[in-house]
């Protein structure tokens, strides 16, 4: 009965969207690199909300500072209106009273209790039908009802996974902000979840603030996406529009390509991800990932020789985006890597052959063949 | 076999061990989690009765516990009578012997309970309070049996503090350990033989406990 009454109750009245979560943070943290400033101030609004950056941003620090369990130096943070901490109000909700729900990446489920007992941990002033049914109602959606008298060493990574989401989630938070959560799954494990995750986010309109450093969830999930670098939110927005801005190399990382081509933009393809460059001088265009950047604008593109396939008819049913035909003019052998120079229209690659390799397509100066590059071999710099 | 002090040694070992149970538990809590500077001088202090000699112990209780310390005075009129030679005595001098033996493992096993449940559990809108009932206190579970276990076992085999603080008044004040000792002197060995025999077997019995349980931490309770 219970369970059947409260999801139909709200889909009548669903809450007030006022959850909006407000953020204005400044603290310094230090990372293995060193201290760094955390600086930011971004609004999170119902839905999926992105945090994006390598380890040592200031990601965990910033969730740290949102659910109470780590202080600022100074700012503000506000859910739905209320303030939980203010710098200048000196006010600081304790923790524990913020009605945040977090997610760690470490999960941090109780060894001594059971699936259910985990799930019911933040409800001990339910009635115990009240809890039985809340509980009962999220195992369900969370597809871990057969694991529910098994202890944490019992169940499975993905079953862990979806307790402990299962056991933010039943509290009903104002907020809720999940630490890398998926990054220990398998692929079909982590959609499954994500999946479940979203449906249960329509019924109940809340800010995730969702930290990853994959850039594969960050489109799965991508309603917003902020990017942090060393403290500081170097880029919001829609995950088209920000995500490829920072995959351009540096000139450090640039220096070990064999091959180095200056580009031009010819065209943006956003909704598949990528663009095409044409090649230095010549007539040669490459599909690239995108990067922000316009049509026209100048890059540099790096391609290692040992990304690089050669193949000595015209291939079909490749995955690889690009195809190039070309005459082979030369080869040097080091050691047992081949070095092959290929000349396509007027641009020179360097392809890395083994030697089994070079036999079996007989390659000799003059040969034709065609050369093969993927997307994600073309590595873009600002030129 | 002198029951009446076997008896007295077993109430004392039991009612000291439960009161350490309620006392050692916030001071090994405030060990476990204080960030205080000088915390490692409460936990020398703390320890001192390891290595104190029982006599050394005995005599600085003896000397607070009778009618010239202040102590010994507020006992006096509260109830008519010094605290020195008399069970109640005994069993405040106890509670100091033993005190390291049920403060330590409680610290050990509260500091062993991983922080970030401690994270999780107020994420999950729990008072600290509630957390250390809910989280830490079932997850050192093993540490509280063991200090449990260790005092019980070493109240009952003291010795010297006995001596000092309570004498060896039958039926009052005479524990079997000094009982023994009164047995040997007038060389009845054969009774001595009986009771240092069932010192040593309940003695064996709670280490055999301690060390049974924390061969695995979940080898007591209900769970496999």
């Amino acid at each position: 009965m219970e369970v059947k009454t409260s999801p139909s109750k709200k889909s009548a009245a669903p809450p007030p969207i006022s959850s909006e979560l407000e953020v204005r943070i400044r603290k310094r943290f230090l990372n293995p690199e060193g201290s760094f400033i955390l600086n930011t101030h971004f609004r999170a609004l119902a839905g999926f909300t992105i945090l994006f950056g390598a380890s040592g941003a200031g990601k965990t620090t910033l969730l740290d500072c949102i659910a109470g369990l780590n202080d600022p130096d100074d700012g503000r943070v506000a859910v739905g209106g209320e303030d939980l901490y203010d710098s200048e109000k000196k006010r600081n909700v304790a923790a524990w009273k913020r009605r945040i729900g977090y997610v760690f990446q470490e999960l941090a489920l109780f060894p001594h209790l059971t699936a259910e007992e985990n799930v019911a941990y933040g409800l001990p002033t339910l009635t115990p039908a009240e809890r039985l049914a809340r509980t009962g109602h999220i195992l369900q959606t969370f597809r871990i009802e057969h694991v529910r008298d098994r202890r944490p060493a019992q169940i499975s990574g993905g079953e862990r996974q979806r307790v402990a989401l299962a056991r933010a989630l039943v509290t009903e938070p104002r907020a809720l902000l999940l630490d890398e959560p998926l990054a220990a799954l398998d692929r079909p494990t982590k959609s499954h979840i994500l999946a479940d995750l979203r449906q249960w986010n329509q019924n109940h309109r809340v800010p995730i603030l969702y930290v990853t450093h994959s850039s594969e969830e960050v489109f799965a999930l991508g309603d917003e996406v902020i990017v942090l670098d060393a403290g500081r939110i170097v880029a919001q927005g829609r995950p088209h529009e920000v995500m490829r801005a920072p995959r351009l190399e540096t000139v450090a990382q640039l220096s070990g390509f064999e091959n180095i081509f200056d580009a031009a933009v010819v065209a943006l393809h956003e909704d598949r991800g990528t663009m095409t460059c044409r090649l230095g001088t010549g007539t040669v265009e490459l599909e690239t990932p995108l990067v922000r950047a316009e049509v026209g604008s100048r890059l540099r593109v790096g391609i290692r020789a040992g990304d690089l396939l050669l193949a000595t008819q015209s291939p079909k049913g490749l995955s690889a985006r690009n195809v190039v035909a070309g005459t082979i003019r030369g080869l040097e052998q080091r050691d047992v890597i081949v070095s092959a120079f290929v000349d396509c229209g007027g641009t020179e690659f360097e392809v890395h052959l083994t030697l089994a390799a070079r036999e079996a397509l007989k390659a000799a100066p003059g040969k034709k063949v065609w050369l093969v590059v993927k997307t994600h071999s073309c590595h873009l710099m600002s030129g | 076999m002198n029951w009446e002090a076997f008896w007295l040694t077993v109430r004392l070992a039991a009612i000291v061990s439960v009161l350490l149970i309620a006392i050692g538990i916030p001071i090994a809590y405030w060990i476990a989690h204080s960030r205080w500077r000088w915390k490692f001088l409460v936990e020398a202090v703390v320890a001192l009765p390891i290595v104190l000699p029982p006599t050394v112990l005995g005599f600085y209780v003896l000397l607070a516990l009778g009618s010239r310390s202040p102590l010994g005075r507020w006992w006096e009129s509260l109830t008519g009578h010094t605290l020195a030679f008399t069970f109640e005595g005994l069993v405040i001098g106890s509670l100091i012997y033993s005190l390291p033996f049920a403060v330590q493992p409680f610290a050990a096993s509260f500091g062993a309970v991983d922080p970030k449940l401690l994270r999780a559990s107020a994420s999950l809108g729990q008072s600290p309070a509630r957390t250390f009932w809910r989280v830490v206190l079932p997850l050192s579970k093993a540490g509280l049996v063991t200090g449990f276990a260790l005092s019980f076992a070493h109240t009952l085999g003291e010795f010297g503090v006995v001596l000092m603080v309570g004498g060896n008044i039958p039926g009052v004040t005479r524990t079997i350990s000094i009982d023994i000792y009164d047995q040997v002197q007038a060389a009845q060995y054969a009774s001595a033989n009986w009771t240092a025999i069932v010192l040593l077997l309940i003695s064996f019995a709670a280490l055999s406990i301690v060390y049974g349980i924390n061969r695995r931490p979940w080898a007591v309770g209900p769970w496999k």
